[in-house]
């Protein structure tokens, strides 16, 4: 931009034009939407399909709507959506089968883990010292307030778990076992040896040529044949460990697209300085990596996100499942569309701030603060 | 090199073997004992279909099948409250009561010969006799499925109603197009919105599409007649006749109760009658509960807890329900149904 003003020619050409643009919108109009009988038709075509979908929209949704009402026959006897079943039915879409009398303690601990999260990853928080014992109180009170059993709470076993605290659960489960798993992964199989180089190769091609659903099935019904007698390891936590596993073979391979765009250069200057092969790649390599691949990363977290969905083939009550559950019943079952459109929204929620978050990493490498 | 090799791979077998054999002693062992050092009863239930199993607005379960595992740990325990449910999907169902994973199924499964014997499972006496069912529309004055050759029907897929159909139409030389939708509710609305001339279910689940899924429910009529045999039943694991005994005797106690007029509501004034057979079901004599293994008050706690077979028919299908089910097959053989309980002697 400083160069404009320098330019003699360039000055009056710039403010020619400006007043020009302000002049009309209709200029603006006939330039960019009806310059040719044909842009012209396809236009109004465009312009026709929107307004009768916005129509049907608000003409759907909010006109004819019924937005409160404990009675069915009223949104039968209405044109418009029934909005009205979120609010007869939020509470077992949101919390499935945990007690009803004890949901208060899922609302609470909803508040602990968001709480937790939107303190891990601003940037200011970002110390060991801190984020340690953060991690250790909050597990700690989600694991009392969802099990209870002690302080006079009633204990609630992980079958009755359900809604959006086990889609969060799984969800986070899932990232903080993949993400160490996907990078050992990425590494070993660019590791200097052949074993690590291996097993990684055959780990990761292994399991992504199989489907995420075959994985459940293996953790739910084949992993406990394999056990003794009266060992039992919580379906739950079979579960959760299967998608790590599954979102680990995906995520090593994006984070090994990262690992190979660092040039030799890096390697070979950390070698000069003699740091050892872990001094490398945590101080060196992984850094870098880890950056040019965060999109990738973003992009494969909330896909883990939409993938805990997939407990729904094996009866864990998440909020999805939860919802097709309970939207069985026959006084409402004709208003699902109303209720997996808020399911949509409470997805659309967290997906959508988890892009804004990644996006907002990018600009904080770009400007070079982290 | 060669020898300890195969000491190697000897002793791995024998450990596999092993484990392999603790596992199947595990799973045919005493379930009743498991089930009573446990402290609940685990049961398989179907994870969404209203009337027999499904949350309610509180996300407890609810629903007929639901009453009859509550029967089981009533039976158990004398409370009917220590069970746990087991949301099973179609084809995790086989798997979960093979593995141990439940102890006993109550879950829409029909009974049949090939689940019998090679799916290693043993039925009690049928709670429910369905079939599949028709429905049309009023204005297409069809009577009789005669009436449906060439029709387009809709129907879910690799359920055993695709296979009734077929079989219902190939014996009568009839013809028809098949719409197979796997969602139950893209399944329903493509019936409402016309695309199919019948809707072909479980007979137990139409008169619910029919009432509330429907613009107007008169405008639709349900064929009459039975055109497959599917008697729904409790399934446990084959091989522990103990506890397959307890989950055929409460069955047979909640027909029983309802034949001899013991229902939840007078149960307590009963335990006074002095008919034997009363004085039997309820424990007051006899010593059935020893011979079960249970409390000799069982059956007076399944009564008391979750109720007869008609309390606990008319919770879920009654005329108070949402869907309201004639019980047809479902009522007592002296009244023209198939319930017919074994003398409890």
């Amino acid at each position: 931009m400083s160069s404009v003003p320098s330019s003699p020619l360039a000055a009056p050409a710039a403010a020619a034009y400006d007043p020009d643009a302000r002049l009309s919108a209709l200029a603006w109009l006939r330039a960019n939407l009806f310059s040719s009988v044909w842009q012209s038709l396809l236009t109004l075509a465009v312009a026709f399909v929107l307004i009768r979908f916005f129509w049907f929209v608000l003409d759907w949704g909010v006109v004819n709507a019924v937005f409160y009402t404990t009675d069915p026959d009223v949104c039968r006897a209405a044109t418009g959506a029934c909005w009205a079943v979120i609010a007869e039915k939020h509470r077992p879409m949101l919390f499935g089968l945990y007690p009803y009398d004890e949901h208060w303690r899922l609302v609470l601990m909803m508040a602990i883990y968001l709480g937790t999260v939107v303190l891990s990853l601003w940037p200011r928080c970002w110390n060991l010292r801190f984020l340690v014992p953060l991690w250790i109180v909050s597990s700690l009170s989600i694991g009392v307030l969802m099990f209870g059993g002690v302080l006079g709470l009633r204990y609630v076993p992980t079958s009755e778990w359900g809604g959006l605290p086990l889609t969060m659960l799984l969800f986070t489960g899932t990232v903080l076992i993949g993400m160490p798993v996907a990078v050992l992964l990425a590494l070993g199989r660019r590791a200097p040896l052949p074993v690590a180089r291996g097993v990684s190769v055959v780990f990761i091609e292994a399991l992504r040529g199989v489907p995420l659903i075959t994985i459940l099935f293996v953790a739910v019904n084949v992993f406990p044949l394999f056990l003794p007698a009266g060992v039992e390891v919580n379906k739950l936590l079979r579960i959760t460990v299967g998608i790590a596993i599954f979102f680990a073979c995906y995520q090593a391979e994006v984070i090994r697209g990262g690992l190979q765009a660092i040039p030799r250069g890096q390697y070979e200057a950390a070698a000069s300085l003699s740091l050892s092969y872990w001094q490398t790649t945590r101080r060196i390599i992984l850094p870098q990596a880890l950056r040019i691949s965060l999109p990738a990363i973003t992009n494969h977290i909330i896909a883990a996100m939409k993938n805990t969905s997939f407990v729904i083939i094996i009866g864990l009550f998440d909020i999805l499942t939860a919802t097709t559950a309970v939207m069985q019943d026959p006084l409402w079952r004709k208003f699902y569309i109303e209720a997996y459109l808020f399911v949509a929204a409470v997805y659309l929620f967290f997906g959508y701030a988890l892009s804004l978050y990644a996006r907002q990493v990018e600009k904080w490498i770009a400007s070079g603060r982290i | 090199m060669n020898q300890t090799h195969a000491t190697g791979l000897s002793v791995l077998a024998a450990l596999l073997l092993a484990g392999a054999g603790t596992a199947a002693f595990a799973q045919s062992g005493d379930t009743l004992a498991a089930v009573k050092e446990r402290g609940e009863v685990l049961c398989g239930v179907h994870p969404a279909r209203h009337g027999f199993a499904a949350p309610d607005s509180q996300g407890k379960w609810s629903g007929f099948e639901v009453d009859f595992c509550h029967a089981i740990a009533a039976a158990v325990f004398g409370d009917a409250n220590k069970v746990r449910f087991v949301a099973l999907s179609s084809q995790q169902r086989f798997p979960a009561i093979q593995s141990g994973e439940v102890d006993v199924l109550a879950r829409n499964v029909t009974a049949t010969l090939s689940r019998d014997t090679a799916l290693g499972l043993n039925f009690a006496p049928p709670i429910f006799y369905t079939g599949t069912g028709f429905l049309v529309r009023a204005a297409d004055g069809i009577e009789k499925v005669e009436d449906l050759d060439g029709a387009a029907i809709c129907m879910a897929p690799g359920s055993t109603t695709e296979r009734n159909v077929a079989q219902i139409f190939s014996a009568r030389g009839l013809s028809y197009t098949p719409v197979v939708i796997e969602n139950n509710k893209q399944l329903v609305d493509a019936y409402v919105t016309g695309r199919c001339d019948a809707l072909t279910k479980d007979k137990a689940a139409l008169p619910g599409v029919r009432a509330f899924d429907t613009e107007a429910p008169g405008d639709h009529v349900l064929l009459p007649g039975i055109y497959s045999k599917e008697p729904l039943a409790m399934a446990v694991r084959q091989g522990d006749d103990k506890w397959y005994d307890l989950v055929k005797w409460v069955t047979y106690a909640t027909f029983n109760a309802e034949e001899l007029g013991v229902t939840q509501a007078n149960v307590d004034e009963m335990k006074a009658s002095d008919d034997p057979d009363i004085q039997t079901l309820l424990g007051v004599i006899g010593d059935n509960g020893t011979k079960l293994g249970v409390a000799n008050d069982w059956a007076y706690a399944v009564v008391k807890q979750v109720g007869n077979y008609e309390d606990i028919y008319m919770r879920h299908f009654g005329p108070d329900s949402p869907v309201a089910l004639d019980r047809d097959q479902n009522q007592l053989w002296t009244d023209g149904g198939l319930l017919y309980g074994f003398p409890m002697h």
